[in-house]
């Protein structure tokens, strides 16, 4: 009989190979952990230096006496004003999105495969022109003499004043972000096992009862990841709302940059971006968590 | 007038150009245990999804005791379903599964936890009320797939393959578990099959499927001993097929021009098929007495297989090869690569087909 290794050898190789796999994936992983360091974490970081740095009367950054005037700024009035205006922007923007998508996700997902992929690469095609470029079409379809009010002029209607207002911030936001919630709302869905469905039909539940408490939870994952990946860059848009948005509407993106460039405030820039941060990171941490009680 | 718990009739369904169910004509007995049997594609499982309402048929009719849901949608209809997959809702725990259907029926929730807890105690479950279905083994997953059928007390419980995914041991458990729980819910069972040992087991009567049609109905001895097609006979278990021609209504003449007795209902010189099962073949050495009335054919072992509890011999003839299978028993004689003997048969154990 051959005697099984001690306990502690098979520990020891077990060990081993499991610090090896670790070594394997961190070698693996350290592209990313670059990427992630010299772009991210390391910008944010002076970000994060900057914000309790103090401006000079020329308006230079001063890297001493350290202090948390700029954060002391955040309460003021015009700054509640701008992250609610903005904060209902992305919400809206947000719920727009899920809406006009859910069905279309869905429809997408109950397709036979050949035409599914057709009908995502229609979903990705924007994307293969520049968003800047696509963002100024809008500024053309939405003026006042451009195609949308004419059309409504030639139907009897009167002229169409929404660009340079909120509505054409949304507008453009939403047509933005749209295939940020399509994609993963599809892919959700197209993993949904509509035996499931079936077996609440079965179970007496009519159509609209069996989307409600089945294929609606069970997508859930879909729709928050759709969800943030709308929200956050919405709460953040500084393109759209400068390309489409009007001077009497700033929103949070507009300020900070405003800070930087026109103000040469860098300190209390560099705050609100933390605090922008700061408040995306709860929320984001807010919808996972939802998720995965739902889960 | 008592009517059939299920009565289809000229059932059809096609699904563009394909044809899967065609000219279907079933009456299912109240408290019955009914079974569809036969290979993939054959139209079992379309039958099943037309009854539960996820189908509706092209043309004919579907009662269920008496009323016609042919075109209701499967959440009016007095029916349940169990999946092959199970199909349990995966964000819901075992319980809430259970209760599924009597919230949807809005039955007040006192009684819906009494029934619950009664349908789960049916199926052993009960400890785990507050699982989630993904905790569950296999066989437990089938449980509370039978449990949330059964807890609506529906006229009539389709099953598709449900014991399909589960291994072999824990499969004829509940092959049996199945057949008590029938018998004891006094239930309609529809349950579709493609494995014959199942539907012969547990069925009350069974009707044999393929290419859209219903071939043959009846109950499992029927179906077995008396195949009245060559699919059929060839379908459930092991059975020789030898060529033959009707002599008269009491002989056919196989290859070899080999005369025997059997009973044929079809005119002279019709070409057709006769089927006999392995194990309903005696051998006898070439000098033993052969009991009268028995067919009787001379012939070569080619070959002898041991399966343990069963031998299996292969013996030329001039009929064709056959195969018989004999019981390993102390005091029979076994025979040898290149023996010569006699098979013996009675004329009742052979069935004639035509096609």
């Amino acid at each position: 009989m051959i005697p099984a290794p001690a306990k502690s050898e098979r520990q020891a190789l077990e060990q081993s190979a499991e610090k090896a796999d670790s070594r394997r994936g961190l070698l693996i992983s350290l592209p990313s952990y670059l990427y992630l360091v010299l772009f991210f974490a390391i910008p944010f970081g002076i970000v994060f230096v900057y914000s309790f740095a103090t401006r000079s009367r020329t308006g230079r950054t001063v890297l001493e006496g350290w202090n948390l005037d700029s954060y002391g700024r955040l309460g003021d009035s015009i700054v509640r004003e701008i992250a609610f205006r903005s904060l209902v922007l992305a919400v809206v923007t947000t719920v727009v999105c899920l809406l006009a998508s859910y069905p279309f996700a869905y429809y997408i997902a109950t397709r036979r495969p050949a035409i599914r992929n057709v009908l995502l690469v229609l979903v990705m095609i924007p994307f293969w022109s520049n968003f800047l470029v696509r963002t100024y079409a809008w500024r053309v379809l939405l003026g006042t003499n451009g195609p949308i009010s004419q059309l409504s002029q030639l139907l009897g209607g009167d002229e169409i004043r929404i660009l340079f207002t909120n509505t054409a911030v949304l507008i453009g936001l939403v047509y933005g972000y749209l295939p940020f919630m399509v994609l993963p709302l599809y892919a959700s869905l197209e993993r949904m096992d509509w035996n499931l469905v079936e077996a609440a039909r079965d179970l007496y539940a009519d159509g609209w009862t069996a989307f409600r408490r089945i294929t609606l939870p069970l997508s859930m994952p879909g729709v928050i990841a759709g969800s943030i990946l709308v929200f956050i860059p919405s709460l953040g848009a500084y393109v759209t709302p400068a390309l489409l948005g009007g001077a009497r509407t700033t929103l949070l993106g507009d300020y900070i940059v405003g800070q930087f460039l026109s103000a040469r405030n860098w300190p209390y820039g560099s705050a609100l971006s933390v605090a922008v941060m700061v408040v995306m990171l709860f929320a984001a941490v807010f919808y996972f968590r939802a998720g995965a009680k739902n889960a | 007038m008592t009517h059939a718990a299920v009565s289809l009739s000229e059932v059809t369904k096609h699904f563009g150009e394909v044809v899967a169910v065609t000219g279907l004509d079933l009456d299912v007995a109240d408290g019955e245990f009914f079974s569809l049997l036969g290979p993939s594609g054959c139209g079992k499982t379309t039958t099943l999804r037309m009854i539960a309402g996820f189908e509706f048929p092209t043309a004919g009719s579907i009662r269920i005791h008496g009323a016609e849901v042919g075109l209701e949608p499967p959440h009016r209809r007095p029916v349940n379903t169990v999946f092959q997959s199970y199909a349990l809702f995966p964000h819901m725990t075992v319980e809430d599964n259970v209760a599924f259907g009597l919230q949807m029926k809005r039955v007040s929730d006192h009684e819906i936890s009494d029934r619950v807890r009664r349908a789960l105690d049916m199926v052993q479950l009960a400890h785990r009320a507050s699982a989630r279905p993904s905790q569950l083994s296999g066989g437990q997953q089938q449980r509370v797939a039978l449990a949330r059928a059964l807890v609506n007390e529906p006229e009539v419980l389709l099953l598709d393959e449900p014991l399909g995914a589960l291994d072999l041991k824990l499969r004829q458990a509940m092959q049996v578990e199945l057949k008590e729980l029938q018998e004891r819910v006094g239930i309609t069972f529809i349950y579709v099959t493609h494995d014959q040992e199942e539907a012969l087991t547990m069925s009350d009567r069974i009707g044999v499927m393929s290419e859209g049609r219903l071939l043959q109905v009846g109950e499992p001895e029927q179906i077995y001993e008396h195949p009245t097609s060559r699919f059929v006979a060839d379908f459930i278990g092991e059975i020789n097929l030898l060529p033959a021609t009707v002599i008269d209504a009491g002989t056919v003449e196989l290859l070899g021009g080999h005369r025997v007795g059997a009973t044929t209902g079809t005119e002279a010189g019709t070409e057709v098929t006769v089927a006999i099962r392995p194990e309903r073949f005696e051998l006898y050495d070439l000098d033993e007495a052969i009991p009268d009335g028995s067919n009787r054919i001379e012939g070569t072992v080619a070959r002898r297989t041991y399966y343990g509890d069963v031998f299996y011999y292969d013996v030329d003839t001039p009929a064709g090869r056959i195969e018989a299978k004999e019981e390993n028993r102390p005091g029979v004689d076994h025979y040898e690569h290149g023996d010569r003997v006699i098979v013996v048969w009675h004329r009742s154990a052979m069935s004639v087909v035509k096609d």
